[in-house]
Parts: C-alpha cells; structure tokens; sequence
C-alpha cells in the first residue's frame, strides 16, 4: 500500500502526515531568527520601558491604535524624509508584543517622540480635527480624565522580566515612585533617568497633580524612536 | 485511485437516522446570525472613516476597538460557524457514522464556541485585547477557545475512525488539516505571561522581530487554513452534490491538497516585506507565496472543471451561482496575493487600502459566498424542506451582493495605489508633495462608495435570511424557478 493510500485510509497516517508537512515552513523560517545572532543589530540605547511608558503602551494597545498606525519605517527615500531613520529589529527587541502595525490610516509612529509638544498631544487626542481639521482619527478626550490604574506596575515588571526584557530589581522595586515621578515636574528624575535614559519626564497632560491615562500615553508616543542615536552610525554599520 | 470515493457516491445513504442534525442546525443559525453581526458592525467602522463624529468620542465605540469586533466576527463567528456546521454535516455523510462523542460533546463545542465569540468581542469593546491581529483575545479567551478546539477535533477524528466507507474523502482531509493547523498556530502565537492569574491582562511570549514573524505565520495561515482549507473542504463537498457529478479529478485533489498546505505555511513573512524582518526570510516569503498561485489556482480548476458539461446548471440555479461565484473569486484572490507578495509591488501597496480590498475579494467573495451556497444548500435538508423558499430571492441576493463586492474592491483598489502613489511622490524641487493628511483627505470618496458596497452586501444577506426563515418555517415556496429538488436528492 502506498504511502497515500495509508493516509486515505488511516485517520491518524494522514494526521500525521499533515502536520509533518505544516511545520517545516514555520520552522525553517522562524527558527533562525532565535539562532543567527546578526538578526537583532547591535546598537546602544534601547532599554525596557519606564513603569509609565509601559503603561501608555497598555493604553495604545488597548484602544487599538495599531490598527491605524504602524511603527515601523520602510528604507525608502520616501519614508526617511516623512519619518526618518528605518527601524531596526533592536528598536523593538523589548516589545511583547510587537506593534509594527499593517495598516497607515494614519501616518506610522516609529519615531514620533520629541515631534510634537505635550500640548499639542494632549489637543490632539481631546479633538483631533482642532489641530488637524482633515483628520479622520477618533477623538479620545476621556483620556484627560481617567486616572491611570497601574498599582501593580511592579507585577507588570516583573511579567515582562519572566518573558525577556531585562528589568532589573532595582527597576522593580521603584516601579510605582517612578510611574509617579515621570509626570511630576517638581520630583528628583535622576535616579529615574539612570535607570531609563532619555525618558521624557515632566506633567504631560498639563493638569497638576492627578495621574492620567493622558500622561502615560504621552509618555509613552514622547520616547517612541528615540532610544538609539543614529548619528552615532555611519552606513553599513547597521546590517542584518 | 480507480476506486476514488466521491461526495455524490457517499452521500446515497444520506438518510441516518443517527446523524446528529441539531448541532448542524444550530450552527446553522448561529452562522447566519454572526454573519448579519458582522457586516453589520462593518457597515459601521467604513462609516466612521469617512465620518469620524460617527466614533462619538466613547471608548467603546471607537473604530480601534470596534474594528477587531467586525474583523473576529467576520472570520471567526461567521466563517467558524460556517464551518462547524458544514464539517459536521459533511463529516457524518461521508462517513455514513453519527459523530463521534454523541450530542454531549457536540452540544459543548456549540456553547463553548458561542462563549469564546461573546468573550472575545465583549473585550475588545471593553478594551481587552493582547493587540494581535485575528488574535486578539487575551489568554483567558485563548484558553478556553483551546479547550473547545480540542474537543473538536476529538470529535472529527473520532468520526472519521468509526466511519463505514473505506476512504476518508477529500473535504474530510481539508477539514482535517485546518482543524490540526489552526490548533498548532493558535497555540504557538498566543503563549503568553498573565500579569496575574485574576486579571486580563498578559506580556506575549515572543518579542519584537521574532512576535512578528510569529505573528504573520499565525495569521497568514488563519487565512490560508482557518479562510481556505476549511472552506475548500465545504466546495469539495456541495459543489459536486449541488450538480449532482464526482469532482473533476481526484488527482489533482491528491496534489492540491498536499501542495497547498505545504507551501502556505511558509508565505507570512510578505506580510513583512522591508521591516525590520531579515532579508532571507522576506524572499523565502516572497518566493513561496509565489508558487502558492499554483495550487491555489489547481483547486479552482479542479472545482470549476467538476461543472464540465453542466454548465447550463448556471442559467437556472442560483445556489450554484453563488459557489462557483465563490471558486471564481478565490482564483481572482489567490492571483492577487502573490502579485501583491512581490517585494516592488508589495512597496507600494502595503499599509494602503490595497490590502484591505484584497482581503474582501476574499473574505466577501470568496469566504462569504460558499458560505451562502452553504447555507442555501443546508437549510433546505435540515429542515426537511421540498426546496427553498424562492429562488428568485437568492438571485436578488446573488446580484446585490455581487455588485456591492464590485464597489468595495474597486474603491479599495483605487484609493490604495491613490494613497501609495501620493506617499512617494516628489515635487519639482525634490520635495515631498504631500502631507499624509492630504492623502487621508483624498480618501474620502472612496470611503464613501466602499460604505456603499458595505451596505449592498448586508442588504443582500438580510435578503438571505428571509429567505432562510421562511424555508425553515415550510412557508409555501413562491414558484420556485429551477433547481434540484435537495431534500431527497441522492
């Protein structure tokens, strides 16, 4: 009896036969990407996300941002002119889960932290068409007014380590003075900023005092392609 | 291969008076009604991209969490029932044996699925999602979801090994085989980290480069497996009983088989092309979505030849206009995919409306129509019905819904290679020529006829359920035009 034959007529030959031929492409292809150590670049400066940026991350993850925006830049003259720098696979070697995003229905946001002020966010989420009459984005102005729920940030911390990235106990044993500190003006952001290079910090939404939904989104879209100085790069440097 | 089983053969002792028909008939419904759902809800979120005041400014009812309502329901309410009910209808058939597990397990998967459905889209709109596309159910979801996949197939093996005819038949194997892989994909791309075993929320597994391609083979191959084998398994059964012939050639059913779900595996990562994703993985994707046009195009033929000498049939059944209606958009889509998977061609369509059009000749023309041909074909039988209660209104059906898909892939088409196009061009003097807002504005008419289109095909299933329920209530048929007699037929 040939083997398809069996396999016509024995449930479990031809389940069998069916998942040898359903793995190889996915291990063939995925596989490499954990063993050829070239796939992630080597460059200086990204680092886990700070206790709020985390946080905005829950939210843009949660309102489903990604599905409008993608945050990653193609290596076209293009996309270099509209957004800058084409991303690398290390700029997102700490994301669980990725938001590369498949769709721009909206522009892509792999870099824009530091293009836009606080305030203009802040406008821009309440009423987008305020600031962009063309606009066709939700508006999201209950942001400005949900607190921010993140008293288990040190569990979320601590989640992120069990997956990967690489909080240390230090990080995690600050996670709540952190969350708080980033968006109070008035705190002392050296430690925070040892620990979390480059973080944005200051009252992101403009109110005084409460911890908003607002400010951790922001905190989060100010960092957004930041992390690496690419002027520190010549061409070539940054190969696969 | 002399002996080569057909639905046609199978299905003469049809009549088991065994067969477990309820389950059937509930997914049934609950296919009809996720459908309704799910155009429904798309109707809405193409309004709001022409309209944005339409998201009225509440979290619940913003596109970035509805849109995931309509795409799940779309795929997995709709299409999964659609499934359910066709591979358990076909299963006991062509096996002549009642499924296996008795109505216990059977009554389960019905309810459990219905509770992974209202689980998953009361998420989204509350805002709990691990923000995968066509995975986004948390892992509490994906859990449960799991269990009742399990059992599933418990229950399609189990029939398969009691069977009574020799072979195991066609539909059964792409049935089969999307059962399997959907479990295997589901289960690898959604491992992931709760923050705490009482909350929602939970950290993937998987990171950055690796969550991505992860990701694309997960949902390339829901596509491929979850949007085409499983569908295939329901052509390879009505279509040869609708007209009442053997399918074209078992061969070429032997080498589709084998051939496609071996290369679809592979062809995720042109969901990937010019990211961050290495250059070798990009072209291994390319290349094999590529020779995916092959067997792709071998099952249409296989499907379209089977009508080999009655093509007259078309004239005068319109259930079997809509499946090889069907058959023709999968060769149209499955065209359009490795053209669209071609790394220069891929540069200006991906992130544009492009991709979203090609997937509605799919999931409208393709996923949508069989599983209209599907509905129109079972309810008849579940029923004990004579035939449906007018086919007159199917062609309504027929015709609406086509001209509503025309406009949703036209539009689509246009305002994609549109906004690709204005993204790269330059001006004169070496400048960028347009803001991105501008290509957002220049969208909006295309929105609107997509909208349209969107509203024509929900008009055409509104039609359909109509229809449905009067046949199952055995309202007296309207002088029906032609077609077989299903009930008896066999």
């Amino acid at each position: 009896m040939s083997l398809h034959q069996k396999a016509e007529k024995n449930v479990w030959w031809l389940i069998a036969l069916t998942l040898i031929t359903v793995s190889i492409g996915g291990l063939v292809e995925i596989v490499p990407l954990y063993t050829i150590k070239s796939t992630i670049e080597k460059v200086e400066g990204v680092r886990p996300y700070t206790p709020l940026e985390l946080a905005g991350r829950n939210i843009y993850i949660r309102e489903g941002c990604y599905v409008c925006h993608s945050q990653q830049v193609r290596p076209f003259r293009d996309e270099a002119e509209r957004y800058g720098h084409y991303s690398l696979a290390a700029e997102s070697m700490y994301d669980h889960p990725f938001q590369w995003g498949s769709k721009r229905t909206g522009p892509d946001l792999a870099r824009v932290g530091g293009k836009y002020s606080n305030a203009w966010h802040v406008t821009h989420f309440i009423d987008p068409r305020s600031v962009v009459p063309e606009s066709i984005m939700p508006a999201y102005p209950f942001l400005a007014t949900r607190k921010l729920k993140f008293s288990d940030a040190a569990a979320h911390l601590r989640a992120n380590r069990t997956v990967g990235v690489p909080y240390t106990d230090e990080m995690i044993k600050n996670a709540l003075k952190d969350l708080a500190d980033q968006a109070n003006p008035e705190a002392d952001h050296e430690a925070l900023l040892k620990r979390y290079p480059k973080a944005a910090v200051g009252n992101f939404d403009g109110k005084p005092g409460v911890l908003t939904e607002m400010d951790a989104l922001i905190a989060y879209l100010q960092i957004l392609g930041r992390m690496v100085d690419f002027t520190k790069y010549g061409t070539g440097q940054l190969q696969q | 291969m002399a002996e080569a089983p057909s639905a046609a053969g199978a299905a003469s002792h049809s009549e088991h008076p065994e067969y477990n028909e309820k389950v059937v008939r509930q997914f049934v419904i609950a296919t009809t009604f996720w459908g309704i759902a799910a155009f429904l809800v798309g109707v809405v979120i193409a309004l709001q991209l022409a309209f944005p005041i339409l998201n009225l400014d509440l979290p619940w009812t913003s596109f970035g969490r509805l849109r995931p309502v309509h795409t799940s329901a779309a795929i997995f309410a709709f299409g999964g029932c659609a499934l359910f009910a066709t591979s358990f209808y076909v299963v006991q058939r062509t096996c002549r044996a009642p499924l296996f597990g008795g109505r216990a397990l059977a009554g389960f998967v019905f309810w459990g699925y219905q509770l992974f459905i209202v689980m998953a889209a009361l998420g989204y709109v509350f805002g709990i999602t691990q923000s995968k596309e066509y995975a986004e159910p948390e892992w509490f979801v994906d859990l449960w979801l799991t269990i009742v996949w399990v059992v599933y197939l418990v229950i399609y093996v189990g029939t398969i090994a009691k069977r009574k005819e020799p072979h195991i038949y066609v539909a059964n194997w792409f049935f089969l085989a999307f059962i399997v892989t959907v479990a295997m994909l589901h289960i690898v791309n959604n491992l992931a980290v709760p923050v705490s075993w009482t909350g929602a929320k939970s950290y993937i597994l998987w990171s950055g480069v690796q969550d991505a391609l992860t990701q694309w083979w997960y949902a390339h191959n829901a596509v491929g497996f979850f949007l085409t084998a499983g569908f295939l398994g329901i052509m390879y059964y009505i279509l040869p009983k609708q007209i009442d012939r053997p399918i074209y050639s078992y061969r070429l059913s032997v080498v589709h088989f084998w051939s496609l779900i071996f290369l679809y595996i592979w062809a995720g990562p042109h969901h990937l092309h010019y990211t961050a994703l290495p250059d070798w993985a990009q072209t291994l994707g390319m290349t094999f979505s590529v020779m995916l046009w092959m067997p792709s195009w071998g099952g249409m033929i296989n499907g379209l030849m089977t009508l080999a000498g009655a093509w007259d049939k078309l004239r005068t059944d319109p259930v079997l206009r809509f499946i090889v209606a069907a058959v023709g958009f999968y060769g149209m889509s499955t065209f359009e995919g490795p053209v669209m998977s071609i790394k220069p061609v891929n540069a200006l369509s991906h992130y544009t409306d492009w991709g979203i059009g090609h997937v509605h000749s799919g999931a409208l023309g393709w996923v949508a129509f069989i599983s209209f041909g599907a509905l129109y074909f079972l309810v008849p039988r579940l029923w004990k019905r004579e035939g449906l209660y007018s086919l007159k209104l199917v062609e309504y059906h027929f015709w609406i819904a086509t001209i509503g898909i025309v406009l949703y892939i036209t539009s689509m088409w246009i305002s994609g290679v549109t906004q690709g196009l204005m993204w790269r061009a330059y001006d004169k003097l070496g400048f960028l020529q347009y803001s991105f807002v501008e290509t957002v504005e220049a969208m909006h008419p295309y929105y609107l006829i997509r909208a349209a289109g969107g509203v024509l095909f929900l008009i055409g299933a509104l039609i359909m359920v109509v229809n449905l329920v009067k046949t199952a209530r055995g309202s007296a048929a309207a002088a029906p035009i032609a077609g077989p007699a299903p009930a008896t037929a066999g």
